[in-house]
């Protein structure tokens, strides 16, 4: 697999992993902003608005009648953040043309229809169409009503936005309802506008075609995007400890049967130069997998929960613990929880718990070679962090990394802040609690 | 060339770039295996045919009924080894990524891996083979269990799912949840898990699947030498008496803590018979709810902009434990005028059929999605797996595409979209919760 990467157009950068194994090729188109919240309904609101017509395809039916022509293949929409940029535009995978009858290349279509998207909207008077943005206006609204369904990434969620409540962090990447309730199509228009010209763009292809086909394709298909004065101030605000002397405490009711307790984590000084691989190996190590000892002892020796489980955001430098418990064992959870970070701390880590977690953490990299949506958002991410090292990279340093590293990492964790989602009319004190065992919880997918 | 007899015969598939190896070993166990080079993933899975469904059975001519929950129940027990050991924790520590899962029709035990995969075979095999409960462990596991079953009565998706099919299926046993209920695991002992475990881990009732830069043969030796020689019978399952094709209700409404109300319409179909009709069947009934509820479908888009329907709504088709149904879905303001308009256009197809350029294309989105579903070896695992226990092989799709017509499709919807058929499960939101 090769990569290269390369700046088409000021701003425009491409992307590119050269592969054969696979049957369908895969690209994205991301335009990279600041999230916050006056504009994070906007730009959730725009790919939707895009993805209802072009002007070559200005409605839902000829556009989808035009991608089942192309064998089923999807553009879709994406809407993601990494630390606090909020990255929107499309992902689309499409057949090689070793699969197809006669070998039809559909790259060429595919950028430009892709590009159409971006680019060209179906618009009036240069307007978005009221109707399309009414419309999608609604169905985010519903979206972010939603959020509620869920009740394990509604903790999640909840946990993550009380304990960053000074940061932008807290700032879902759908927006809130009132921001969403108050976009008009001219505004957002306008602002659609101003995103073109300034909004550092990242292209990704794998695939089959060489570099030049494709870095051609893209330089064709986007020739007509507009570029202003790029804007490259964009990035993570990190901070290193809780906001109070004393972790804080947070409660919520609501009919439910099951607690969920999440715990929130500054990952601390140790973010002032990140080892990237000793913080995803002491991730592994405390309560990533089922060899971690969030697992073994929460879950497996006391029986507390179902699950109970712990991932890093490292953009952001922090760590969530979730976990699913009855309602009484809130203390015996919360307290076992913290337990095991201690242990983690003063180097409790048998060699065994240690060359698991650095496997895990190795494979999953490794792993990520196969996987072309795994791909794209590895290089993604990369290219916001600007950092230039593949899976196989980092799987080899994740491979080195010692006890004191994992220990030095969990050291300089601090707890911010835990939340307690419960039932309507418990009373505070009964029983016993359980967590969920094992959970990959996307916080920023 | 070694002077030894080939275990597995070779399938080509020139046309989607894939080979398969398969074949029954003396024991019975069915193998399926599928080389990939240049990946650096390997991935196994070891399902036997037994699931939530299969309460009742017959093995040996004795009779046994079973409470809800026992395979589910099993699979979470499986990991435990005899010395103390744990599979799971054996399996992580050298690499792999091992998990379970129970559904309707299956327990499937399955390892991802970049690294010792024949280690890791090796291991899967064993566990999987080797029962080990005592009424200690049994009984601890019970608040793990009764914690997951609470954590489903919380999800909207699965309590309008289950009671869908509550109201098709009047006696059928995928009605019961596979996880069981609290009371029923109750009654669940290490005599109950050792008896299902005889009679439904037997090879000859297990099937594996791999996919990987593997050696084919050499995952069928593998499996000799791990797995018990012999042979046992099969047990049959018994899930009562065919049911008529309607539903016994038409309706069920209840209440949740959610934002919007989620709906899912289902029918039944004629029960799977195996084999390449049965697959036949199958795809013609993907294609055909493709072309009428699919998101390039004229429904779907007229009630998608009509603010009815939102981008999350789907339809599957789904044939676990020999029963055969289709389910389309999501989150509407109003679910019961989706329902309405379901009903207008599946009377409207069966009169005026599908649109034969519309028919083109939509064979074309198939193929060019089920090629893609070929990059996941999980699925394609799993699906093979599934396709062992229905008697057919899911590569065969795509020269089955090519069979169907437009007509079949058509005759499809007018032979069981029909309006007596159907049943609507709706949450809808609790008024306090409506107001977000």
């Amino acid at each position: 697999m090769e990569y290269s990467r390369s700046e088409l157009m000021p701003g425009v950068f491409l992307s590119h992993l050269r592969s054969d194994k696979f049957k369908t090729a895969c690209m994205s188109a991301t335009l990279l902003s600041q999230l916050k919240r006056e504009t994070a309904s906007m730009n959730a609101l725009i790919p939707n608005v895009l993805a209802r017509g072009t002007t070559r395809y200005p409605d839902l039916e000829q556009l989808f009648a035009r991608f089942d022509e192309l064998y089923g293949a999807a553009v879709e929409p994406i809407n993601r953040r990494m630390g606090e940029v909020h990255c929107i535009g499309f992902f689309a995978s499409f057949p090689e043309p070793a699969f197809l009858p006669g070998g039809e290349a559909l790259l060429g279509e595919m950028t430009t229809l892709m590009a159409e998207m971006l680019l060209s909207p179906n618009t009036r008077g240069g307007l978005l169409l009221p109707a399309y943005v009414d419309s999608e206006k609604e169905k985010l609204l519903d979206l972010i009503r939603s959020r509620v369904n869920d009740k394990r990434s509604y903790a999640v969620t909840r946990c993550l936005e009380e304990m960053c409540c000074c940061e932008d962090y807290a700032v879902s990447r759908f927006g809130t309802v009132e921001d969403c309730e108050a976009i008009h199509y001219k505004k957002l228009t306008r602002y659609y506008r101003e995103l073109l010209r300034k909004s550092p763009v990242e292209l990704f292809y794998c695939g089959r075609a060489p570099f030049a086909e494709v870095e051609n394709a893209f330089r064709d298909a986007l020739s007509g995007m507009p570029r202003g004065e790029i804007d490259y101030e964009i990035g993570t605000d990190l901070r290193m400890n809780a906001l109070e002397s004393e972790p804080r405490y947070f409660e919520e009711r609501m009919d439910v049967t099951q607690g969920r307790l999440v715990l929130g984590f500054r990952l601390g000084e140790c973010m002032e130069d990140p080892d990237r691989a000793a913080i995803h190996v002491f991730n592994a190590v405390y309560g990533s997998g089922v060899t971690s000892k969030l697992f073994m002892n929460v879950r497996e020796k006391l029986s507390l929960c179902y699950s109970a489980s712990s991932a890093v955001v490292l953009r952001k430098g922090l760590m969530i613990v979730s976990s699913g418990i009855a309602f009484e064992n809130f203390d015996a959870a919360k307290a076992e929880i913290l337990a095991q970070l201690e242990a983690v701390r003063n180097g409790d880590i048998t060699d065994e718990e240690l060359n698991a977690a650095r496997r895990a953490v190795a494979s999953d990299l490794r792993a990520t070679l196969d996987s072309q949506s795994d791909l794209e958002s590895f290089w993604l991410s990369q290219a916001v962090a600007g950092l230039d090292y593949g899976p196989t990279e980092l799987a080899e340093l994740v491979e080195d990394v010692t006890k004191e590293a994992v220990t030095a990492v969990a050291r300089s964790v601090e707890l911010d802040l835990v939340y307690f989602l419960r039932d309507e009319d418990g009373d505070g004190e009964d029983e016993d609690d359980k967590d969920e065992g094992r959970e990959d919880e996307a916080f920023e997918a | 060339m070694r002077d030894v007899k080939m275990k597995l015969s070779k399938h080509e598939y020139p046309g989607v770039g894939e080979t398969l190896y398969a074949g029954t070993l003396d024991n019975g166990l069915e193998v399926r295996v599928i080389p990939k080079k240049d990946f650096s993933t390997y991935y196994a899975a070891f399902a036997t045919r037994y699931g939530g469904a299969h309460r009742r059975f017959a093995v040996d001519g004795r009779r046994l009924d079973t409470p809800a929950g026992v395979a589910h129940y099993l699979e979470h027990k499986m990991f435990d080894l005899p010395n103390g050991d744990n599979a799971l924790s054996i399996l992580s520590a050298n690499g792999a990524d091992p998990n379970a899962f129970t559904s309707a029709e299956m327990t499937c035990y399955y390892f991802e891996c970049t690294e010792a995969f024949e280690e890791n075979l090796r291991m899967l095999l064993h566990f999987v083979s080797t029962p080990y409960f005592t009424d200690e462990t049994v009984q601890k596991e019970q608040g793990i269990i009764a914690q997951e079953i609470r954590m489903g009565e919380d999800n909207p998706g699965m309590v309008v799912y289950y009671k869908l099919l509550e109201m098709l299926y009047d006696h059928h046993p995928i009605r019961d949840r596979v996880a069981g209920s609290v009371e029923s695991i109750a009654e669940i002992t290490a005599g109950t898990l050792y008896d299902c475990h005889r009679v439904f881990y037997a090879p000859s009732n297990m099937v594996l699947c791999v996919e990987g830069d593997v050696d084919p043969e050499a995952v069928a030796r593998i499996a000799e030498e791990v797995l018990p020689k012999e042979k046992a019978p099969v047990p049959t399952a018994d899930f009562g008496e065919e049911e008529s094709l309607l539903p016994s209700a038409a309706l069920h409404m209840e209440e949740m803590a959610v934002s919007a109300p989620q709906f899912l319409i289902g029918l039944k179909l004629a029960p799977g018979e195996g084999g390449p009709a049965f697959h036949r069947r199958y795809i013609t009934a993907e294609l055909a709810m493709r072309m009428l509820c699919g998101p390039s479908s004229p429904f779907f888009l007229r009630l998608y902009e009509q603010g009815l329907l939102t981008a999350d709504f789907g339809c599957e088709i789904d044939s676990p434990a020999g029963a055969f149904m289709v389910i389309a879905g999501g989150e509407s303001k109003d679910p019961e005028k989706v329902q309405d308009e379901f009903k207008k256009e599946c009377a409207r197809i069966a009169r005026e059929g599908f649109d034969e350029a519309f028919f083109t294309r939509i064979k074309r989105a198939a193929f060019g999605s089920k090629l893609r579903g070929l990059e996941d070896f999980d699925n394609v695992c799993v699906s093979l797996a599934q396709g062992v226990f229905e008697g057919i092989c899911t590569l065969d799709a795509f020269a089955l595409l090519e069979g169907i017509s437009a007509e079949d499709c058509r005759r499809f919807v007018e032979e069981n979209l029909t309006p007596e058929r159907m049943a609507l499960s709706v949450i809808r939101p609790k008024a306090a919760e409506a107001a977000g």
